[in-house]
């Protein structure tokens, strides 16, 4: 692909003090591509998109985000943000949460408009989630939920998709759905895809390419380059295994996964 | 004896005043629910208190006086930005040390024993048309600020990561909303007293949100209950000999119960 990037990333570091999150990181992405963010706890995953919203600024180097520095509500930038719960209550249908993404942060009341709600009724469709749209998303299981999340995401029709754990908490099936829809629009419309993930293999079907962050380092390319034995050791600087049983792939041994009692790469 | 009441002036008074904060206090109650606020309302209202007893020692009238308590608690609340059980438990040593200050002004007024009551229960029926003017004042300024800000105020209410991303000034606006709240508080002090502000400004919402999924239609009743209660408590005090604030209380409760009673069975899934 030679088209102008759509994210370009020129020697950034993240963090602050003497021991910055990660550092040197150049990365390109294009229209189109399917991008997996990866790595443990603390390592930085969620501070990355935090940069490419305009949230934060980088500590060093150069973002450009469409030809121009990343900035706050950024309409041509989609946000997917983890799972989590809504009050059973509250008054807010699948149909509400999706018109949010296209204009819930205009100031003033929303008016009825003929075009917005086309527009949200496009967006539901395409994520398959017309049958509950009506429904309060508090009732909504995790995965009717996501996909709702997907619509809200690209109802503002966004050149790239950040998501930020879209996976978690999510059954087997749900997840494959939802990164089948990321899959989908990037096909059909060019959006490239950023998900920032601890799922590895659910999303692996789909990425073009995989960014690893790890204790300060990184490491960019095609899955198979990257999810190595060799790769994934030299990063962590310890010896790590990844092993693939039958299509999944299985990585053993990384020192963030054991600080904590669950798994940080679930596989 | 109760159409000779309906007929006098200060009745009228009585009921325009509960309308008005009825409506704002139903516009706001839906904000409340969905930002799990109904702690720091409380919080703030009895703050009002200490800014009420305050401001009328120093010769300032109550309404003012509220005002400014409420309204400095508010933004130290939204300053600290907090979250969660964080934020629950700041709100209650705030109250705490408020309320400890405002038992102070109170035992140094003269009327100490009717005042406090009045503040704490409400004195609906002794507002005068220059405390009229000033709450239609007040109210109209907060329903006019409360919606410009109503979109992005309902999204990071409602899905605040989502709409940080997208670009909405959460820190702004998690300032602005406890003032306005403030703001309403000082309001209906005067129609419910300190210590029943829940029954306006969280029990009607509470009520919609039983009722209907659509946002709108949880705003239309929020208000309509707060407006039916406010004044239905005026006119039953009017008939049966009973504070307005006990009647504000009973009906705006009764919708409450009917609301869970009745509410939503389609979704009991």
């Amino acid at each position: 692909m030679t088209a102008v990037p759509v994210l370009r990333l020129d020697r950034v570091a993240a963090g602050h003090g003497k021991t910055p999150l990660w550092s040197d990181l150049t990365f390109d992405i294009a229209p189109g591509e399917f991008i997996a963010v990866l790595g443990g706890n603390g390592t930085g995953k969620t501070t990355l998109l935090r940069i490419l919203l305009g949230q934060l600024d980088p500590a060093a180097g150069r973002v450009e985000v469409l030809g121009s520095p990343p900035r706050r509500g950024n309409s041509k930038v989609g946000y997917v943000p983890q799972q989590h719960t809504f009050d059973r209550d509250l008054p807010l249908r699948g149909v509400d949460l999706v018109r949010l993404g296209l204009d819930g942060h205009r100031w003033g009341i929303a008016l009825p408009s003929r075009a917005a709600k086309q527009r949200v009724t496009t967006a539901i469709t395409a994520v398959g989630a017309d049958s509950y749209a009506t429904e309060p998303v508090g009732r909504l299981s995790g995965g009717e939920q996501q996909r709702l999340r997907v619509a809200q995401a690209l109802v503002a029709d966004p050149l790239m998709l950040l998501a930020d754990e879209p996976l978690l908490s999510l059954d087997l099936a749900s997840q494959q759905q939802v990164c089948a829809l990321l899959d989908a629009r990037r096909r059909q419309a060019g959006t490239a895809v950023v998900v920032v993930t601890h799922e590895v293999n659910p999303v692996l079907p789909y990425a073009d390419r995989v960014l690893y962050l790890a204790g300060g380092a990184w490491a960019a390319g095609a899955p198979d380059d990257v999810l190595t034995t060799e790769t994934l050791s030299r990063l962590y600087q310890a010896p790590v295994d990844v092993l693939r049983v039958r299509d999944r792939i299985v990585i053993v041994g990384t020192p963030d996964a054991s600080h904590h009692p669950h798994h940080e790469l679930r596989v | 004896m109760f159409s000779q009441l309906l007929a006098t002036h200060f009745v009228h008074v009585a009921l325009a005043a509960a309308t008005v904060v009825g409506i704002l206090a139903g516009l706001l109650g839906p904000f409340v629910v969905a930002r799990n606020n109904a702690f720091a309302v409380h919080g703030i209202a009895e703050l009002g208190l200490t800014g009420a007893a305050g401001g009328l020692l120093i010769g300032l009238d109550a309404t003012t006086g509220a005002l400014l308590g409420s309204v400095t608690v508010g933004v130290l609340l939204g300053v600290l930005g907090l979250r969660g059980r964080d934020r629950d438990t700041a709100t209650g040593t705030l109250l705490a040390a408020g309320l400890g200050l405002g038992v102070l002004f109170l035992s140094r007024l003269h009327t100490y024993a009717t005042t406090g009551f009045g503040l704490l229960f409400g004195s609906i029926t002794s507002v005068s048309d220059t405390q009229l003017h000033r709450l239609l004042l007040i109210t109209g300024a907060v329903t006019v600020i409360l919606a410009a800000l109503w979109r992005p105020l309902w999204f990071t209410s409602v899905d605040p990561d989502t709409a940080e991303a997208r670009g909405v000034p959460t820190r702004g606006l998690a300032v602005a909303f406890p003032v306005l709240l403030a703001a309403a508080v000082a309001t209906a002090i005067q129609v419910t007293g300190v210590l029943l502000i829940l029954t306006l400004l969280v029990t009607p919402a509470a009520a919609a949100h039983r009722l209907t999924s659509r946002p709108g239609t949880a705003v239309a009743v929020s208000v309509a209950v707060a407006v039916v209660a406010a004044d239905g408590g005026i006119l039953a005090s009017l008939q049966w000999d009973a504070p307005t604030s006990f009647y504000i209380a009973v009906f705006s409760f009764a919708a409450y119960v009917f609301a869970r009673i009745i509410g939503r069975p389609e979704l009991a899934r």
